[in-house]
Order: structure tokens, then sequence, then C-alpha cells
């Protein structure tokens, strides 16, 4: 009788050790999956003209998507100037100056901003830029992002400057340095690639954001100049090619998701090596 | 005011007292303000945005009041405006998502912290944290081109098992919410599965010995004494994750196929409130068609802020709880 309990634990203990594990390894799996089928049809149909020729007219096959690299770099930088500025000096204020309920009122408003869903920024960058201007520009489209990098960045920041030592700041201070600039000259320093690791993980994000550029920076067949015109992205070309009804422009779909999915990923495996090595040398 | 006491008190007691433009001289009061400044406009961005919303959606809210939220038609041309197939569609996909989502996330979670070898446990995780990274659009291009020929493939099967139930009726497209379900709840499962296992992680060692002590096997051990202990980060994840789900564009504006329509069937097309902003907004003329459409999305920015601001305070307690 116990006998026959026990055996039954050991079948329940073994079955669900199986279950979970499929469950991992099937997670774990898509990714592979995805990869695989992305770098198999993508690179199939990549080649130098997708760099550096325009779109083609419906219909003529060729062109590329050289617009809209330079359109997704363009709108990342005007996030930079917006995101990383705000979001840093943020971080510096709740890791060295904060304690209080204000600082926990950032801290959780910053992450209720960073569950915001993401067209949601968009509308709000379409009703602060486009509604006055009336014309969609790279500006709106940058703005949007921006604030989207603002709460990782804030957040990022503040933990990196977290873990350095208090005794490193003690010893700034005891050598006659002001806060300002033991922060400045000591702590920042310190902190400094974990930082720059967080930044360019931000940067990989929001590179592929398509929803707040759809009426924000719109698209645009052609060049477009400053940042005042509707300006083309990667993400929203993948987006705008995939739902078209022509073959040809699913195959720059694939090759489009190809090249946005390397850098994305590079990028992603490269800050996670850094970061697993520094965590390392810490212990 | 309580921030400037405490640049006083770091700079020692055995100081004398500075006079402000001193301090200005050194520093510390600019600093203090500049990060102040932007410490405040991340509560003034995010005001702004509650701002926006609100004021640019005044003409249907007043126009229709809340039968905005259970009115079925969705006609432009005729200036009918009724958010509800975009919420039904919303909610559905989101329930699906969660319904193939929460046991696969926690699943993979628990066999990841609690059974796995630390170097497939390291190993799968760096996977599966990098699915979290891949762009929404690219899960609707994986969505529109290799599931939507899967599911053509199993949908027969699936028929025939439950197609008796009004859920799985009628003809069979690929785009559908079935479809949309499917995509999220694969672009959702990473952020259950890296919270989940921290959280579990997180429990004390003492739990898992005090069970294994009495004879539990390992199983026995994880479900009855470490899951109780992080079961509300574990709520936390889910809801972390159901926050994303219902937010969630381009995926599935890309597999919804975009009717705004309620029927009962999973395997007929829908709307969700973030698709339709996605694809009507840049056509919306003539008022209140765009005003509506940003009362959408203010509707969508209230929902996720709330379920946001509960999973935060469940996961930071239950994070806390470790120490």
């Amino acid at each position: 009788m116990t006998n026959g309990l026990l055996l039954r634990r050991k079948a329940v203990n073994a079955v669900m050790l199986t279950i979970t594990g499929l469950c991992a390894f099937l997670a774990a799996g898509v990714l592979v999956y995805i990869l695989g089928y992305l770098f198999v049809h993508g690179a199939a149909s990549l080649n130098w003209n997708f760099f550096t020729k325009l779109p083609t007219p419906v219909g003529e096959t060729g062109g590329g998507m050289a617009n809209a690299i330079v359109g997704s770099a363009k709108l990342v930088m005007i996030a930079s100037c917006v995101g990383i500025p705000i979001g840093f000096l943020a971080g510096v204020y709740l890791a060295e100056f904060g304690g209080g309920t204000f600082s926990f009122l950032v801290r959780y408003v910053t992450d209720l901003l960073n569950g915001v869903p993401s067209i949601v920024i968009g509308i709000f960058a379409y009703t602060v830029i486009v509604l006055p201007q009336k014309h969609f520009s790279a500006l709106a489209g940058g703005l949007a992002l921006g604030v989207m990098m603002i709460p990782i960045a804030v957040r990022s920041t503040e933990e990196f400057l977290r873990a350095v030592p208090v005794s490193l700041r003690e010893g700034a201070v005891a050598l006659g340095a002001t806060k300002a600039k033991s922060i400045l000259t000591v702590v920042i320093p310190a902190a400094k690639n974990g930082i720059i690791t967080g930044i360019m993980l931000n940067l990989a994000r929001v590179s592929g954001e398509t929803a707040p550029l759809l009426f924000t920076s719109f698209s645009n067949r052609y060049w477009s100049e400053g940042l005042s015109q509707p300006t083309a992205a990667l993400p929203v070309m993948i987006f705008t090619y995939a739902i078209a009804p022509y073959e040809d422009w699913h195959q720059q779909a694939w090759s489009a998701g190809f090249v946005l999915l390397t850098l994305v990923l590079a990028v992603n495996v490269i800050a996670r090596l850094i970061l697993a090595r520094r965590k390392h040398v810490a212990r | 005011m309580a921030a400037s006491s405490t640049v006083a008190a770091s700079a020692g007691p055995a100081r004398p007292a500075q006079s402000f433009w001193q301090r200005v001289r050194g520093g510390d009061e600019i600093a203090l303000g500049i990060t102040f400044l932007s410490a405040f406009s991340v509560l003034f961005v995010t005001g702004m945005i509650v701002w926006e919303l609100w004021a640019n959606s005044s003409l249907p809210r007043h126009q229709f009041g809340w039968s905005f939220l259970v009115t079925q038609t969705w006609d432009p041309v005729a200036g009918q405006f009724g958010a509800l197939p975009f919420i039904y569609g919303t909610l559905v996909t989101s329930a699906l998502a969660m319904l193939i989502g929460i046991p696969l996330g926690v699943g993979a979670a628990i066999f990841l912290a609690e059974f796995a070898p630390p170097k497939i446990s390291d190993a799968l995780t760096f996977l599966i944290e990098l699915l979290a990274a891949v762009p929404s659009v690219i899960y609707g291009l994986l969505g529109i081109f290799i599931l939507i020929p899967i599911l053509r493939t199993i949908e027969p099967a699936l028929r025939s098992v439950l197609g008796w139930t009004p859920l799985f009726k009628g003809p069979f497209y690929g785009v559908s919410l079935f479809s949309a379900g499917v995509v999220l709840s694969v672009m959702i499962v990473p952020f259950i599965i890296s919270i989940s296992r921290e959280v579990i992680r997180a429990v004390p060692n003492e739990q898992r010995e005090a069970a294994l002590a009495l004879g539990a096997t390992r199983w026995e051990t994880v479900w009855d004494a470490v899951i109780p202990f992080a079961s509300k980060g574990i709520v936390g994840s889910i809801f972390l994750a159901l926050a994303r789900s219902l937010g969630e564009t381009m995926a599935v504006t890309m597999v919804i196929g975009n009717d705004p329509k309620i029927k009962a069937s999973l395997f007929a097309p829908g709307y969700s409130i973030a698709a339709v902003i996605a694809n009507e907004f840049t056509e919306a003329t003539g008022q209140p068609y765009t005003e509506a459409l940003i009362e959408l999305g203010l509707v969508l920015f209230a929902v996720t802020i709330v379920i946001n601001g509960v999973a935060r305070i469940l996961v930071a307690t239950a994070e806390r709880g470790k120490m």
C-alpha cells in the first residue's frame, strides 16, 4: 500500500520534471527556429543593393532600403539626444541624491512609463509635434523613441551607480572632494562600462520599434533631408513590405528582418557577455 | 528639500557649515539641481502623456460618453464609433496568449530555477532572454509566413477535436484571433520565464532543505514549499506579461485580420485596440475619427497602467521577501 504511494509520488516527480524540462527546451527552441528560418530566408535574398539602393516602384525588381537604414540611424540619434541625458541624469539623482518619497515616486512612475504600450507613446508624439506642425517628421519619430528610452536609461544607470562600492565614494570625500566632484570623477567612471552597455541595449531595443513611428515619422520611399520630413525606418519598412501582396516585397521584408535582427541580437549578445564578465570579476 | 540635507550631511560633520554660494561653487547644488530636474522631467513627461491623451479625446468622450466602450458599431463614414469589437479582440487574444503562455512560462521557469544543472540553465536562460529582445515586427513577419502555414496544417486536427464548441467553428483564413493569440503567447513567454526564474531562485534555501528532509520528492519540494513562497512574484510576472500582450501592436496587427466584428469563433478575423490605432490613425479624417482613436489609446493606457501598477508592487514585495 505505502509502496504503491511511493511509486506514484516518484512517477509524478519524474513526469513533472520531464514536462517542465520540455517547456524550457521548447521556449529556447523557438529562438533557434526563428534564427534558423530568418538566416536561411533573409540571408538568401540579401545583396549589396539592399544597403545602397532606394526602394523601387511596385513591379520593378531590385532596389534596396538604403534610405530606411539611414532613416533608422537618424531616428535613433534623435531619440538618444532626448532619452539618454534625461534618463542618465535622473538615474544619477536616484542613485546619489535620492532616498525620499520623491525618489520612490520617480522610480514607480519610471516603471509605469516602461509599461506604457509603444503605440500610446506614438500618439503622444503625434499630438505634441505632428498635430501642431501638420506634417510627419523625423523629429516626431525621434521624440517617440526618445521617450521610450527614458525608463530603461534611468533604471540601468541607477543600478550600475549603486553597484559602485561605498568605499570609493568615501575615499573621494576623505580627500576633500565635494559630492559633485566625487560623483563626476570617481563614481561615474567606475560605473562607466555598465552604463554604456545599458545604453547599447537601450538603443538596440528602440531601433526595432515600429508602432510609435507609424504616424510620427511615417515613411518615405526616397531620401529625407533634415529633421522635418517624413522618414523611412527599417522596422516600418518590414511591416509595409510584409503585409503587401507582392512576392518580391516579401523577399525584401525578409532581408530587412534579417539585417534588423542580426543587429539587435549582436548588440544584445555582446552586452550580455560584457555584463556577465563584470559580474564574474565582482565576485 | 530632503535631498539637499543629505548633501550637507555627506560633507561630514567635521566641516564648518558652508554658505550657499560656496556650495554652488563646489558644484553640489548644481549637480543636485540638474539631476533633480531630470528626475522630475520623468514625472512631467508621464503627466504630459496622460494630459495629451485626455485633452485630445475630449470630443468623443463628450459625444459618446461611457457608451463608447460598449457600442459594437465602428463605422467612421457614418460617424459611429464604438470600441467594443476592439476591446473584445484585445481581451480574447490576450486571454489565449495567457492560456498558452502561463503553463509554458512557469513550467520552464521552475525547470530552469530548480531542476536544470546550472550550466544548462544559464545557457537556456541566455537564449530565452534573447527572445525578449526580438523586435515585435519580426514576430509579426514570422507570424505571417511561418506560424499561419503551421496553424493551417494543424487546423483540421483542432477542428475534429474541439469543433463542437463555438470557439472553433467557421472557415479559417489564416489571419484570425487564434493566430494573434498564439503569436502573443510566444512573445510573452520569455517575460514570464525570466522574472519567475529570478523570483523562484530568491526563495530561501531553508524552504527546500526542510521539505527534502521530511522526505518530499524534488517535485513535491518545489510545488509545496518553493512555489507558494514565490507565488506573489510569479503572479506579478504574469501581470507584466498580460499588460504587455494587451498593448502589443505590430505582431497582432499583422496576423489578427483587422475586421471590427465580434464573432464567437477564434478562427474568425478580429481586431484589437492597438491594431486599429496602428492601421487607421494616418487615414483618419474628419472629426471625431482621430479623436476616437486617441480615446482608444487612452483606454489602452489606463488598463496597462493599472495592471503594471499592481504587477510592480507584487514583484517588488516578492523580491524584498528574499532579504
